[in-house]
């Protein structure tokens, strides 16, 4: 049982009652419009554990007459997607939570309920996620369409006090805070660690310091502006996400983008997880305190960043993918030269690991230090390099290829321990794949232009993208003038942020830089 | 452990000459608009509207960048057909209006300890700075050094447009250092919100929670701009001019 037209009509049988299906041929995609919440959870279940389908995301949208929960679930070995859809009036104020039933929704379902002031019944923790209640009071729901953006700082209620939940209840247990400002050039980001004195039994992080509210400035704004914002919200993986926001704003308006755009989209992207990769593998270096081997490894990411520069412009690879294609072409010379100097930099990464893989002291602090098992990964539903460490795959070039993607042959990096070295192998795993398919492309780059006339237009769709961090799906609704309705963006952090309490449970106090770093997640992803 | 003793022999010296000399390296900064080439009037109109930040204005009927407006988008210069000229230059810091010298440049001269403060920065400006530290740019050389507690701290450097959690822990880092300080804000999001400010989350950069005495325009600035602004700071080198203009064809005519 795979095809989701498979799927859908046996959805439709189990519950001929209460449902209804619809499904798109040409893409194969499948909607199961509930018609009651009551099934929801079950639905939710069954897509899960009977035909394995992975949980993408939860949508909420406020359409002008009601609410649009769109549930998001993929097809983990060949294309194809099922939404479940359920549309409750306005006046809906509690749906059913489907977390006791798919983990991997839980925090989802904590952000639609902190924004949008609708409560998921069933939910064991809600609110102070994304608005601290200790700077907001509850009810203040600002995705919602009545939500007045100037009024809302004039009416503040915090809470004082607000104190963390604490789970651990021995003798002389205490709290440690750490952040949101803390040690060194760092995130702002907040930990709670609960600790008997020494070793720290679990770690609860505190996010959304960061918040700027990017999905709510998006509302009403061009796709031109909008794509400001997708490109800079996480801005060390700029490329992918405007590349998953061009994907969706494309698929609403069905452009067809040229072979050479397309070419030349997967050489950026890839240029651009190399480089992510390597910024990765120097912050381990760096956290482990090896400063031979942090210095070694911030050379090679500076080498890709100027790279990146001098052969686009931008040392973060903006003001390069549009909707329609690329905003300026390449010449083959370029993109061959810049090949061989990411080659040459590869070299460098691969002599520094024949060093690092026989250090026993950068060993010890990586081997079996932060372990995801597969388990605990698969139902917290974690996505990206962090995953694949603990041998769940779903890579979104192989599992739902996009734009071009589906002509490679691509191998899935994957990796079992699920440790701190585990995750250092698949960066480097991947970081020289990355370089192999830019050393491919470079040479069978197609002849013609890049960019394609884009026709805006009404409708909605899901662009996604397999980010240097994990899988990034952007949603975005266009109204009749080709402005932005509603834009959603799931990214990987937010998903694998979700993972972090489990990489985090009964480590060493020193530990906790090196797991942070081998985690590789970002806050600002995760804030947007 | 000798292994990695040889490897850091033989890489040899890496760091860039700078502020000895310029620092000529390919793609070592993204430069900035060069407003300097001729335009037709219809052209300046398009580049004006093309600009998403109002970077691009007429300042007395000659066209001007101002770069503490500049977000790195390109769409002057790509996709049209008379793109604004480009610069591949990184000294772009300036003062802000409300820079207090009096106290500066005698008590900034020495060593000088940063504090940084990400109030919701996009991470590209993050990663510049954590890239001063790297042996190309290394800015222990120079006299500067990162330190993790605001007490020993002279410089503030804040990236983001202060996002509304983030503006007590940024006051009470403000509030921990001891006088005279310095508060330096670092990129487009810093200065004036960029893209994402001022909205109901974020202020319009740093200006509206502290005083900001030096500001380093860019998105993201690269670590030589930031070097410069830094030097800057210590009154090593003099600020530059935020705004380029269109040289006066009159003058240059006469």
């Amino acid at each position: 049982m795979d095809y989701p037209a498979e799927i859908a009509a046996q959805a439709g049988q189990k519950w001929a009652q209460d449902l209804e299906v619809w499904v798109d041929r040409r893409k194969p995609v499948c909607e199961l419009r509930l018609s009651t919440s009551q099934i929801l959870p079950d639905v939710a279940r069954w897509l899960t554990t009977e035909a394995k389908l992975r949980f993408a995301g939860l949508i909420a949208e406020e359409r002008s007459d009601k609410w649009e929960f769109r549930y998001l679930f993929y097809l983990e070995h060949q294309p194809g997607w099922v939404h479940v859809l359920f549309c409750p009036p306005l006046s809906e104020k509690a749906v059913p939570s489907i977390s006791p039933a798919v983990y991997a929704a839980d925090q989802h379902e904590r952000e639609a309920e902190d924004l949008f002031g609708i409560t998921f019944t069933g939910h064991p923790k809600l609110g102070d996620f994304v608005l601290h209640d200790d700077s907001w009071q509850e009810a203040v729901a600002p995705m919602r369409r009545e939500f007045n953006q100037e009024a809302a700082l004039a009416e503040r209620v915090p809470r004082e006090g607000w104190r963390p939940r604490t789970i651990v209840e021995a003798p002389g247990a205490f709290v440690m805070p750490v952040g949101p400002v803390y040690g060194g050039v760092t995130e702002s980001a907040q930990f709670f660690l609960e600790t008997v004195g020494e070793d720290v039994i679990r770690a609860i992080p505190r996010l959304f310091y960061k918040y700027r509210a990017m999905e709510k400035v998006a509302e009403g704004k061009t796709v031109d502006e909008a794509l400001l914002l997708a490109e800079r919200f996480a801005a060390t993986t700029a490329f992918a996400h405007a590349l998953a926001f061009s994907l969706a704003v494309e698929a609403v308006c069905r452009t067809r983008i040229s072979p050479r755009a397309v070419g030349l989209r997967i050489f950026l992207a890839e240029l651009e997880r190399f480089r992510h990769h390597a910024g990765v593998i120097q912050e381990i270096c760096e956290s482990t305190g090896l400063s031979v081997a942090a210095s070694q490894a911030a050379i090679l990411e500076e080498d890709l960043l100027r790279l990146s520069g001098a052969l686009t412009g931008h040392r973060y690879l903006f003001g390069l993918a549009v909707p329609g294609g690329l905003m300026r072409d390449f010449k083959g010379g370029e993109c061959r030269e810049a090949v061989e100097q990411a080659e040459k930099t590869l070299q460098g990464l691969d002599d520094l690991f024949e060093m690092l893989r026989f250090s026993s002291s950068f060993l010890d602090r990586l081997e079996g230090v932060g372990v995801i098992s597969f388990q605990n990964g698969r139902e917290q539903g974690l996505v990206g390099p962090l995953a694949r460490a603990s041998g769940i795959g779903g890579d979104l070039r192989k599992a739902q290829p996009y734009c071009g993607y589906e002509r490679g042959q691509l191998d899935e990096v994957t990796e079992t321990e699920g440790d701190g070295f585990a995750r250092l192998r698949v960066l480097y795993r991947e970081a020289e794949q990355a370089v192999r398919v830019m050393a491919q492309i470079s040479t069978h780059l197609e002849a013609g232009d890049v960019l394609s006339q884009i026709a805006l237009q009404r409708g909605a769709a899901l662009g996604w993208a397999e980010a240097p961090r994990g899988a990034t799906f952007h949603w975005v609704r266009l109204n009749p003038d080709g402005k932005i309705e509603r834009y959603h963006v799931i990214s990987p952090s937010f998903v694998n942020w979700h993972g972090f309490h489990s990489a985090t449970e009964n480590f060493a106090f020193q530990d906790f830089p090196i797991i942070l770093a081998t985690l590789g997640l970002s806050v600002t992803e995760n804030d947007r | 452990m000798s292994q990695w003793v040889s490897k850091g022999i033989f890489t040899g010296i890496k760091s860039t000459r700078y502020p000895q000399a310029d620092e000529l390296a390919p793609g070592v900064s993204p430069g900035m608009p060069d407003p300097s080439g001729p335009l037709s009037e219809a052209q300046q109109q398009d580049l004006i509207a093309r600009c998403p930040t109002g970077a691009i204005f007429l300042q007395d009927s000659r066209l001007a960048v101002n770069y503490r407006r500049c977000i790195h988008c390109f769409r002057c210069v790509r996709g049209t057909d008379s793109p604004l000229g480009w610069k591949k230059s990184y000294e772009w810091t300036g003062l802000s209006s409300d820079a207090r010298p009096p106290e500066w440049p005698k008590a900034f001269r020495r060593s000088l300890h940063i504090r940084i403060v990400d109030a919701g920065d996009c991470g590209a400006c993050l990663n510049e700075v954590k890239h001063l530290a790297n042996p190309y740019y290394n800015l222990h050389r120079l006299g500067f050094f990162f330190t993790p507690s605001p007490r020993k701290a002279d410089i503030l450097m804040v990236v983001g447009p202060v996002t509304d959690q983030m503006r007590r822990p940024l006051h009470e880092v403000y509030e921990a250092m001891p006088t005279p300080k310095l508060v330096m804000a670092i990129g487009e999001g810093a200065l004036s919100g960029g893209v994402f400010g001022p909205s109901f989350v974020t202020s319009a950069g740093v200006r509206d929670v502290l005083p900001v005495d030096v500001e380093i325009p860019g998105y993201p600035p690269p670590p030589l701009a930031i070097l410069h602004g830094l030097l800057v700071a210590a009154g090593r080198k003099p600020p530059a001019s935020m705004v380029a203009e269109q040289p006066d064809l009159a003058q240059v005519n006469r």
